[in-house]
């Protein structure tokens, strides 16, 4: 009766103006689970709330390695920021070989957007339905990006993608001047409290489902940590459980949330 | 007149006669390059304290003939590097004016703080002569990169069969044979680098064009020679941008100065003279 005659593909604009294959393909995003990025003068740092379909299953991978400079969290389609991984390492490789040169971030990050950009554009073809952060290091420093599958990409100092990602993005918003000269530490904390400000209620981080990945200048490779190599920084983290109520526990107050450590 | 979709777009039988495909598929197979024909020789180069010189006579010989005069074999690629080529000349103007322009062009573009230094333009044409050896259609050259690459003199040769290699000092050609052993009586190894300074790399490098011009009937007594020398890291632009600040300085036409023939009464062998 009233269906949308405006969505059948992606190279058909609304008469407001819309092009809503594009806008559902951004709503893709906002159903996988939250993951947070944030870069200081040293570090780019990636964390990420892994998602398990039913209690017995494994989680889904949330960080991607690209390179030893490079790597991405992706929140929506899993096979779709598959392809664009794959694409993404052979751009890397590409780079090594034929320049000896550890692929800039920027250069990658324009490369995925133009594939992306393209599919909203033909007809018969449909948008990815990933959102990604890119982190890497390059010469000219460590950085942060943000993929969307519209083809926009931009530069960030924090962002944070998914489910209740705003929730994430109001504490970087909150603490972000202290991101620039944050020790390695201080920056996956930040990162840390970010993703657990996005938690659903009941729900808390742990070593099962917390996915924390650090690139670094001067030669500190990207590695992914999962399982109990995040253990360390949830203690440190102190409380892993949603803010949000559900608990009789209260929320911890701001002081002990020390970034110092 | 033919409506028929292959002949759309041609010339009219009728009007300009049936087409001559004998132009278009000879009898001959295709063959690829199977030798150089208009030739350079020697390029020179040495790395000293705080950066590197190369050199290379303006000289393209075609055989025996010393055809054209003015032939600058040196090319600065980018603001670090310079490259020097030996060997078939319009494959080097192929390389330096289809590859390595285009290569700038498309890197300055994306003007992202981003630039290529001289390994990664060695990179680039050693994986480019390699290419073309594996299908068997050589770029027929030898070529040295010189630059300043991460706060270091850079030096290495690179040729058509893409071998790689690297030395502080580097000749091609006729030059490989004499003017390495001349230069590595000054740089024998990587750490005596440090103790040649500037005046006396380009002094070595003059003296090794003059043995050449003596000694190696393809060559010239006109060169090029470019400097290349890093001082550190300059930061440019509002946000904090570094860059190596390198000096690229071009020496062009230079006549070879100080020549002696005397020796040349000694050689024995050729001409009307009785041995």
């Amino acid at each position: 009766m009233f269906r949308n005659n405006y969505d059948n593909d992606s190279v058909t604009f609304s008469p407001q103006g819309r092009i809503f294959q594009v806008e559902y393909a951004l709503e893709a995003i906002k159903q996988g689970s939250v993951a947070v990025g944030l870069v200081s003068k040293t570090h780019a740092v990636l964390v990420a709330l892994k998602r398990n379909a039913e209690e017995l299953g494994s989680y889904q991978k949330k960080i991607i390695g690209i390179d030893t400079h490079l790597g991405v969290a992706l929140a929506g389609l899993a096979p779709d920021a598959r392809v664009l991984s794959n694409f993404m390492r052979q751009q890397s490789m590409s780079s090594r070989l034929l320049y000896n040169r550890p692929v800039p971030v920027a250069r990658v990050v324009n490369a995925i957007a133009d594939k992306a950009q393209v599919n909203t554009q033909h007809y018969g073809r449909r948008p990815y339905g990933v959102g990604l952060l890119v982190a890497g290091v390059d010469e000219t420093g460590p950085h942060l990006w943000e993929f969307q599958p519209s083809g926009m990409v931009l530069e960030y100092r924090g962002a944070s993608i998914g489910a209740r990602s705003q929730s994430a993005r109001t504490y970087l918003e909150r603490t972000h001047e202290q991101f620039a000269d944050s020790s390695r530490e201080q920056l996956v904390l930040h990162g840390l409290k970010a993703l657990r400000d996005s938690l659903a209620q009941d729900k808390e981080l742990t070593t099962a489902n917390t996915s924390v990945a650090v690139v670094g200048v001067d030669g500190e490779k990207f590695k992914l940590y999962d399982g109990d190599e995040v253990g360390e920084w949830l203690e440190k983290l102190g409380n892993v459980q949603s803010s949000r109520g559900g608990r009789e526990e209260p929320a911890v107050p701001e002081e002990t949330m020390d970034t110092t450590e | 007149m033919n409506h028929l979709p292959e002949a759309w777009g041609r010339p009219r039988n009728d009007v300009y006669g049936s087409y001559d495909h004998s132009y278009l598929q000879g009898s001959h197979p295709q063959q690829h390059t199977q030798q150089p024909i208009v030739t350079g020789t020697s390029v020179v180069a040495l790395k000293f304290n705080g950066g590197v010189v190369i050199a290379a006579d303006n000289l393209a010989s075609y055989g025996s003939l010393a055809r054209f005069t003015d032939v600058e074999r040196l090319k600065q690629v980018g603001t670090h590097t310079v490259v020097g080529t030996g060997g078939d000349m319009s494959d080097m103007q192929h390389i330096y004016e289809k590859l390595l322009d285009t290569l700038i062009i498309k890197e300055e573009y994306q003007n992202d703080g981003h630039y290529l230094r001289a390994s990664h333009i060695y990179r680039y044409l050693s994986r480019v002569l390699y290419y073309r050896r594996c299908k068997f259609n050589p770029l027929w050259n030898t070529i040295l990169v010189a630059g300043w690459d991460d706060g270091k003199p850079f030096l290495a040769s690179a040729d058509l069969l893409g071998t790689t290699f690297s030395s502080p000092a580097l000749a091609t050609g006729y030059g490989a044979h004499l003017a390495i052993p001349l230069l590595r009586r000054a740089c024998p190894d990587e750490a005596a680098v440090a103790g040649i300074t500037r005046e006396r790399a380009v002094e070595l490098v003059e003296e090794c064009m003059k043995v050449l011009f003596y000694r190696d009937a393809r060559s010239l007594n006109k060169y090029s020679m470019a400097v290349i020398t890093g001082e550190g890291v300059e930061t440019t632009g509002a946000d904090g941008e570094k860059k190596e600040k390198v000096h690229v300085e071009w020496r062009k036409d230079i006549e070879l100065a100080n020549q002696s023939w005397k020796f040349a009464e000694n050689i024995k062998g050729y001409g009307a003279q009785t041995v």
